[in-house]
Parts: structure tokens; sequence; C-alpha cells
């Protein structure tokens, strides 16, 4: 049966036509897209691109992206996967029996054999999955809505829905039609699909039958080139793009442009095609799921920044100035700007922890920081314009290497009551890099200090370099002053190379994750190591020994640039159990999950004067354990905790430690 | 019409240790700023670029180091930076430098008439506050001092009117230009250099003038013109203040006390 050949020569204009014309949108507007991609700024290299490929398509293919997002609360991802592996058998379906076997008329041939019956049969399995993941999709955007898909009821929404629970529906009346006509699968001498079997049974009316299948074709092959033409007008662009953006994800995620002094576009972005290709496609991935906004600490206590709105914006933006650039014309949409004379509010860039919460969730590899970071470049690198807090913080920088500007002299007087030896370059192993909070913060001092006593006790070679330590710059590098933190890494860089210097201990996550990835773009082979990663190495070696000693109810927060942006979560929670005897008590949101303390990103700078504080947040949720001790692994995240758990009252029944202060109490 | 502002380059204060023996500033290895009050010296002059249109031209005395904090300057915004460096001005106290200086403000005015001159209040390493007065004095400019607000300057009827912060009182001054302005830290909040700008202050040119240009008399500047010499610097003994009452035991009779004293020395009304 061929609905084609049976209109005969009209059949084929007609089948080819639509065909044709639906691809030839979908064409032209993948060219148009890649023109405006095209206005971006070259990208670094990607990795290895056949095996870039093949790790793409197996993500798909086993649909990485949600499964990392399906949890008890939010099930929408398994209707996703119903869709996603049902549609790529309904591709195949369409190119070979469709396509092939119809538009070129040898249905005959392609049809009259076991392997189409056997697909039929895939099929007719695959055909209520998609219909149920359609439907579950539905139910979800209109009956229980989640709220990160709040305001997400739109018309664009429900046409894809509707498209694709069409698709099993034509496809099974199709099925059946051919069954209840006797031809392929039936007729074979093999047992038919159940399912179209069972609706052939409606089409007992011989006479019928082939209009009915011509009907079922024909609305089941215009729905496939409706979703063909629409692709690149709406989110169903998601899914090549997707898979390039898959491909051509960076090397390093979330790494940092650095600074080139003769080429003024990396100095910061303010128009949208000063933002590379990649980070143009990464716009056209989205797919509005919204799992970024709901994990993001902005979003989530009222402040001006979604990063799903960030992505969308840039869009938005490319789309209407991108082709006035194309034509060499001015843009007519700021990129930044606050209120409504620009895409994004300068206020919603200010308030990114650089926490890489959203980075971690989105299922299409997008990565919101750097976007962030060069819009925040260009605002302070280009026009001097940042909160005004921010003004002493980079002069006390440029001019005292340290936050506060208190003099470099007083680095190492932290140890003024223990014996503490510089680092002497060959003799030396570790060089203990304090930081400055670890070096002037009248807290963060304890937690230097236990983190002494606990590399003596294991016997650790270790040194300072006391007033000679600089800041490593993490703060500058996230606040967009570039410029300044170039200098710095590379007087850093070069001050570790004068002293024979490789192997780093860091007390700060910020400084762990700076020296270690940050500084490695300058090619700087440091061997940085976390305190809480070594002191795991030392107890599992044998050479840390510890006397459990019971803390009560403890609970461990994560420290986003341990975590998230170097995947340290084990380390610290083994040192626990090692130096408590028990594990440490999860919050509700932890490892890749785990929320921001608030600090990151240089928001330790700044002031919150909008919405709910970020680290009260996260203080309700520690105490929600009735813990006894809040356990941390970052002198910023101590500072939040404390301060938030002092803002909640509870800081006479709850105390914070630092990993390090917890081994040092089970010294022997 | 141009705005000088002139600032100094000081040793970072806060780094500096005085040598217990030899009762000199130890200077090595410490890093030099630009005069906190100067950069608001800067800034202001900078503003009234903005806002009027002038031109802003920065000069400084010291040694050639110095250039640095000038193009410091230029990288603010500034447009033109001179400096005054020769060995015969060396050693120079406070009038001896306002002569200099002085000098220098002269030439600029000769190429292009100066609407004003704004200094910091008092720089952080002499803390005399003299230089200025001494200015304008030497140039029989207007003398404003201890400005925190310039309310208007009126280009054409050549006056300016600004709010000066005196103990307890302020007071609102109209005076003719040109004039000489000493600004406190309140007046403003200094900029951030962008990069283009500090790219292009690596490269500008800062003027240098040595004796040879100024011709001065060489009785009436450097140490030979200086009536005053520092004699020795160092740092006042530490003492441990008395303790007066018990606020561990007793704190309330502590806080009695306390409130007592204070009211006493005039700090707060009982
Ligand atoms: S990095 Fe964190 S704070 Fe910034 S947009 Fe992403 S989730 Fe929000
Ligand atoms: S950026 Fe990623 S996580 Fe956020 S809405 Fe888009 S696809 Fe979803």
């Amino acid at each position: 049966m061929n609905p084609v050949s049976d209109l005969s020569a009209a059949g084929f204009a007609l089948f080819w036509g639509l065909t044709i014309f639906a691809a030839g949108i979908f064409l032209i507007r993948g060219y148009q897209l890649l023109k405006l991609l095209s206005l971006g700024r070259e990208n670094k290299k990607p990795g290895n691109l056949i095996k870039q490929t093949f790790l793409a398509i197996g993500h798909m293919i086993i649909q990485e992206c949600q499964f990392k997002n399906i949890r008890k609360k939010d099930r929408a991802g398994i209707g996703h996967l119903f869709m996603v592996w049902g549609f790529l058998l309904f591709v195949t379906y369409y190119f070979f029996f469709i396509v092939i076997a119809s538009g070129f008329g040898i249905s005959e041939t392609m049809e009259h054999n076991a392997i189409y019956t056997i697909y039929c049969w895939v099929m007719d399995i695959a055909a209520p999955f998609v219909f149920i993941g359609a439907v579950w999709g539905i139910i979800r955007r209109y009956f229980f809505l989640p709220k990160r898909l709040e305001g997400q009821r739109t018309w664009e929404a429900l046409l894809i829905l509707i498209t694709v629970l069409l698709h099993p529906i034509t496809h099974v009346g199709k099925i059946a039609t051919q069954i209840a006509a006797g031809s392929p699968p039936a007729g074979l001498g093999i047992s038919t699909p159940p399912l179209s079997t069972a609706l052939s049974n409606l089409y007992t009316n011989v006479g019928s039958v082939a209009g009915w299948h011509a009907f079922w074709f024909w609305s089941h092959w215009g729905f496939v080139l409706l979703v063909l033409a629409i692709i690149g007008y709406t989110r169903y662009l998601h899914v090549p793009a997707a898979i390039i953006n898959d491909i051509l994800r960076p090397q390093k995620k979330g790494e940092l442009s650095l600074i080139d002094l003769k080429d003024r576009r990396t100095f910061g972005t303010a128009r949208v095609d000063n933002f590379t290709q990649k980070q143009l496609l990464d716009t056209y991935a989205c797919v509005v799921c919204g799992y970024c906004q709901d994990a993001c600490p902005a979003t989530n206590t009222g402040k001006p920044l979604n990063p799903r709105l960030i992505i969308r914006d840039v869009k938005a933006n490319l789309m209407t100035n991108g082709p006035l650039i194309h034509h060499k014309k001015e843009p007519v949409i700021p990129l930044i700007g606050s209120g409504k004379e620009g895409s994004i509010g300068e206020d919603a860039l200010w308030a990114c922890t650089t926490c890489w919460a959203c980075m971690e969730v989105c299922p299409v590899y997008i990565e919101h920081v750097p976007k962030i970071i060069d819009m925040r470049r260009h605002l302070v690198q280009m026009q001097s314009k940042f909160p005004e807090e921010l003004l002493n913080f980079f002069e006390n920088m440029e001019q005292r290497s340290n936050p506060w500007g208190i003099a470099p002299a007083d680095r190492a007087k932290w140890a003024t009551d223990i014996t503490v030896k510089p680092f002497e370059t060959g003799k030396t192993e570790y060089l203990f890099y304090v930081g400055c909070f670890g070096a002037f913060d009248a807290r963060a001092r304890q937690v230097t200090l236990a983190i002494a006593r606990v590399l003596d006790a294991a016997g650790v070679s270790w040194g300072i370099l006391g007033r000679d330590e600089k800041c490593c710059g993490d703060s500058l590098r996230r606040l967009g002053n570039e410029f300044v933190f170039d200098r710095m890494a590379q007087e850093n860089i070069k001050l570790f190379r004068d002293k024979g210097i490789t192997k780093i201990i860091t007390e700060c996550p910020h400084c762990f994750t700076t020296l270690k990835n940050d500084y490695a773009q300058y090619g700087a082979k440091l061997d940085v190591i976390h305190h809480t990663e070594l002191f795991d190495r030392l107890i599992k070696e044998g050479k840390l020994k510890l006397k459990p000693t019971d803390l009560g109810t403890l609970v461990f927060h994560d420290s986003c640039y341990l975590g998230r942006h170097n995947g340290i979560y084990q380390p610290p929670r083994d040192v626990i159990t090692a130096a408590t005897g028990i594990a440490p008590i999860e919050m509700e949101r932890n490892h890749k999950r785990g929320f921001c303390c608030g600090a990151g990103g240089g928001r330790m700078w700044l002031e919150e004067k909008t919405g709910k504080r970020i680290n009260i947040e996260r203080v309700e949720e520690a105490l929600k354990q009735n813990p006894k001790t809040i356990c941390v692994s970052c002198p910023y995240c101590m500072t939040m905790f404390e301060d938030g758990l002092k803002d909640k009252g509870a800081d006479k029944q709850v105390r914070v430690l630092e990993v390090a202060e917890i081994v040092a109490r089970a010294l022997k | 019409m141009l705005v000088v502002a002139c600032i100094k380059q000081v040793p970072d204060t806060t780094q500096v240790k005085i040598d217990p023996v030899t009762g000199t500033l130890i200077r090595e290895g410490v890093p030099f700023i630009m005069n906190p009050f100067d950069t608001h010296a800067l800034e202001e002059s900078l503003r009234l670029k903005d806002k009027y249109g002038f031109r802003v031209a920065v000069i400084s005395m010291g040694p050639p180091n110095t250039v640095v904090t000038l193009k410091k300057a230029i990288a603010l915004g500034a447009d033109e930076a001179v400096l005054l460096s020769d060995r015969v001005f060396g050693g120079a106290d406070t009038l001896a430098t306002s002569r200099v200086l002085a000098e220098a403000i002269r030439r600029l005015s000769q190429k292009e008439e100066v609407a004003l001159v704004i200094c910091g209040k008092q720089t952080i390493d002499g803390d005399t506050a003299q230089v200025g007065p001494g200015i304008a004095t030497r140039l029989r400019y207007a003398q404003l001092t201890l400005v925190d607000q310039i309310q208007k300057v009126d280009v054409q009827a050549k006056r300016i009117i600004v709010r000066r912060k005196l103990e307890g009182r302020h007071e609102i001054v109209e005076a003719p230009l040109p004039a000489l302005l000493t600004v406190l830290r309140e007046i403003n909040k200094p900029r951030y250099p962008t990069v283009p700008m500090r790219l292009m202050s690596e490269t500008a040119e800062v003027m240098v003038w040595d004796n040879k240009v100024m011709h001065l008399d060489e009785s009436s500047i450097g140490l030979k013109g200086s009536p005053t010499q520092v004699r020795r610097i160092f740092s006042p003994e530490k003492t441990k203040g008395e303790i007066v009452g018990d606020g561990v035991n007793k704190p309330e009779e502590a806080a009695h006390l306390l409130v007592a004293r204070l009211v006493q020395k005039d700090i707060i009304q009982a």
C-alpha cells in the first residue's frame, strides 16, 4: 500500500513538493542561524572532534541530560527519555519506510520482508511510550507545573508537545490500516504487532480502509514535515544545537578566557558579536527547562539574576542585533543595560556567585558563568562601572595584594606564637599557601593554625612564603578585573618558579582553583592540593593517626569551588568520618546539588541588598538537620555560616568548624 | 582653560616602619602611592573636566620615579603631566616646595589660562597642609582650603562657590578665579582607570622640567631655600592606659564611670 503512488504523478509531486518545501524552510533557517553564529568571535580549539561526536551521541542515547536531573520531586525527565528514544526509532522509520519506500514508490520491495515486520513490532512498542511521554509532559506543564517551568505554559511549548503526541497516534493509525487491508506487516505469515493489530479491527469496512490509510499517511507525514519546518523557529532547535554544543564543549569546563592586551575584544563583552561562536551556540541549545534557575542561589533568593534569562536574553539580542551587525549597522539594543534599556541588567550580572550550579544541571552543557564574567569584564575594564564597594577592594588588591588593604608585612602574623619555617628551595616539599583569609582573618587564622598542627603531626615537609605571599587573585578574576588578575597571576607564577615551588597546599578552595586551574592557562605546572584532600591521603596512607572524637550531629557543607569546580566531594567527608567516627549528615541539597553559601564570585566583597540573604537560606537548610556542628572546608563558607547563624540567633547552639579543626581535635 | 591638580607620590605609610636606632623611615621595598588626599584633588579636577570641558594638568615635584604616579593620573583622565624633578629641588620644606610648584603653574598659565589649582588637604607623609596655601600665596590666587564640595563654577563671570568644612560648621564661600582649592577626602569618590586608558598611559609622555627649564634662584629652593628642617623622626612610645574600672566583675559601675569620663571630655552630652 502506498498512498503516494496511489495518486500516481500527482502523489509524487505532492509528497516531494511538501517534503522539499519543509526541508527548504529547515535549511534556510538553519543557514540564517549559522550566519548569525558566525558573527561571534572564533573559538578556542575544541577537543578531539571524533571522540567528542561519539561521546555526544552516546550522551543523547543514554539520555545523560535527563538522568542527571530526575529526582523524587521532579520526574519530568522520564517523559523526555521516552520521547527521545521513541524519536530515534521514528526517525529511522521515516527515512527508510516513508522517504525511501513511499517516496520512491518501492513500498512493495521495502515492506515485504521480515525486517519490516520486526521494525513494526519495535515501533508498536515504542509508540505508546512516546505517547505517554508527551501526555506526561502535557500533564506536568498544564496540571502540576513545577516551579522551574513557571511562566512556561506558552503556545510554543504546547505546539511542541502536541506535535510529539501526534507522531505515535498517526503512525499507529497508518500501520493499523495497513494490517486491516492485509498489507505488510500483515500477510507475511509472521504475527503482527499487537497494538496496531488491535486497532486494525476498527476498520471493518473493506471499502474505506484505503481511504483511512491515506488519511493517516498524509496527516502523519504532514506533522513530520511541520516539525521539520519549525525546528529552527522553536525549541525543537535544541535537538541539533544541543548535540553540536556537546561536541564543541570546551575541554575545560567553565574556563575563562585570558586577556590579550593587544586585542581590545578580550577586554570584555558589551556587544553580542563579541561572544565566541560557541557561546552563541549555547543560546540556541537552551531548551528553557529552567533547571538552572531552580538551582541558582541568586534566583532562589529573589535576586535580579536568572541564568535561564541570561541565555534567553543573549539569544534575543542576537536575533535583533545580529542582522544589523551583519549589514555593518549599529546594534539597536545594548547587550548590557539596566531596566529596559538593554537586554541584561547590570544588577543581574553582579548577583552571580559563580557557584556553577546552573552549569551542573544544564542538560545541554550551556556555560552561563563565562558569559556573565565576560560582561562583568566590560563593565569593570571598559567602563569602570561597578558597585562602589568594589573600588576599595580593587585598590587594595592592586596596592597591597589583599582585600582589606592590610600591610603585607602582617601576612605571617598568624604564626607569631608557633614556629613556622619559610619555604626553602630544594629542602621543603610543600608550600603551604595560606591565602588572604588564612593570613588575616581572625577566625580563619585558627584554621590556619589547625592545618599547621595537622601537617606537623603527619610529618609533612612544608613551609610558607610569609610576607612574600601575594593574593591569588580569585575574586578579581571572577569580578571581571582580568587586567589586574593577569598581572598578579604572572607575578605569582614567577615567584613560584624562582623559588622552585611545584607542590602547593592551599587552605582555601578559591586559592586552590585559581592556582590549579586558572594558573594552568599560563602554562604553570603546579601540583596543587587542598588540605582536605591531603589529609584524606595522609589518613589513608596511615601517616596521620587520629583518635575519633564524636562531635554530635555534624552536617557538611560543600564548597562550590571544591565540589562543582573540581569534583572533590568525598575526601572531606572521609576525613570527617575518620576524625569523628561517623559520616557527616547531608543537607537536602548536597554534593553536586550543594547550595552556595553566597560568597563566591567576588560576592564576598559586595553588599547583598536585594531579596533574602543566600547564607540565611543555606543556614536554615542546615538547621533542619538539628546539627551541633556545621562543617565547612572554605574560609568564605566559614564567614557566611557564622554570620548566618548569628542572624538566626543560633550561634550559641550550633558552631561552625573547618575540616582541619575537626582533624586537629582528633590528633592523638 | 586649565585645571591643575597638584599631586605627590608618597610611601604607602601603612607599610613604613621607623628604624628605632637611626630614627629614619625604612623606605626599602615600600611601595609608593599617590597621596590619598591628592587622589580626591585629581578626581575633582576630572569631574570639572567632564562638566565644564576644562583640560586637566597634573604636576608633581619629586624624584624621577614619580613618573609612575603621574602616569596613573593620565590613566585616570589627566590630559597632561609635568614632573618637576631636579637634585636642587631636593630636601625642600613646604615653603621651598610651594615656590617650585607655583613657578610651574605660572609657566603653564603662560600657555593656557589657569582657572583652578586643586591640591589635597595635606600629604600623609608630611602632614603639614601648608603647600597648597603656600602656592596660593605665591601666585596671589584666592585661597579656599578644606573644601568638601564645589557648588558652582561660573566660567563666564570667573567665579566659584565652594563649601568649606570647618569644625562644627560649614562655610559657603564665593571667590574669583583663578583660585586654589585644598580638598578633603569627603569631596568625592575617586574613579577607577579603564584598561584602554591604562594602556594608553603606559606610552603617554610625562614632561620633565628641571631647574634649567624653571630658572629658579637656587638659594630659594631645595634644602638651601628651606627655613625648616626635620631633625628626627621617631614613633611615640606606646604606653598602656590606666585601668580605672572593673568591667568584668562590676560592669554597671564601669559603664557609669565610662559615661562620666566621656561627658567630662565633652565627647557626649549628659
Ligand atoms: S553560577 Fe550560581 S549564582 Fe551564577 S547564575 Fe549560575 S547558579 Fe546562579
Ligand atoms: S540554560 Fe540549560 S538549564 Fe537553563 S533553561 Fe536553558 S537548557 Fe535549561
